[in-house]
């Protein structure tokens, strides 16, 4: 499924809304997780998952294809771990 | 301290951005996880552009170990979801630091 297939799903549920807005509902649902991560904060959805930013050291890697190392700078990752709702739909 | 962000954090954006009512807002903030858990569950991927996707995976069954105790048990195989993210995302996290 993509974005624009979630707004399709969406905007068939939601007859009354415009489409225009359905895509701005579903803009602003992942700009609003997007902002919280680029804030450091971290995100929650019970049933869902959870997003967080991880810290990663600065180390000193290997180039796979030449074997050549090279410096990694020090960095922040987005991160997300499964929820326990899920991890039940997934499972049974 | 940073918080935890909520889904009551998302629906009031939704309030506040798009003039939807709360109840409303509260609603397809529901829907929209759930239609994403549902495309998961059928193993679907899940992309939503600039943000990053979702997806399934099998893991097969293993030997693992309870670390208190030493004992072997074993894992029965499961799926589990990964999120990838975006480079977009992936750099709107990094400038922050």
């Amino acid at each position: 499924m993509t974005k624009s297939e979630l707004i399709a799903i969406l905007a068939e549920k939601n007859p009354d809304f415009y489409h225009r807005d359905i895509e701005r509902i579903v803009n602003c649902f992942f700009d609003t997780i997007s902002d919280a991560l680029a804030r450091g904060d971290r995100v929650e959805l019970r049933g869902f998952g959870a997003f967080s930013v991880r810290h990663r050291e600065a180390r000193r890697g290997r180039n796979p294809r030449t074997g050549e190392s090279v410096d990694v700078e020090s960095k922040n990752v987005p991160f997300f771990k499964m929820g326990k709702g899920m991890r039940e739909r997934l499972n049974k | 301290m940073s918080r935890s962000i909520i889904r009551a954090d998302i629906a009031e954006a939704i309030y506040q951005n798009i003039g939807l009512s709360r109840n409303e807002s509260a609603e397809i903030v529901a829907t929209i996880l759930d239609e994403i858990s549902k495309s998961l569950e059928k193993g679907e991927k899940v992309k939503i552009s600039s943000f990053g996707s979702f997806s399934v995976n099998a893991k097969n069954e293993r030997v693992g170990r309870n670390p208190k105790t030493g004992q072997e048990v074993p894992i029965t195989p499961r799926r589990v979801m990964t999120f990838r993210p975006s480079h977009i995302l992936r750099d709107l996290v990094n400038k922050s630091s």
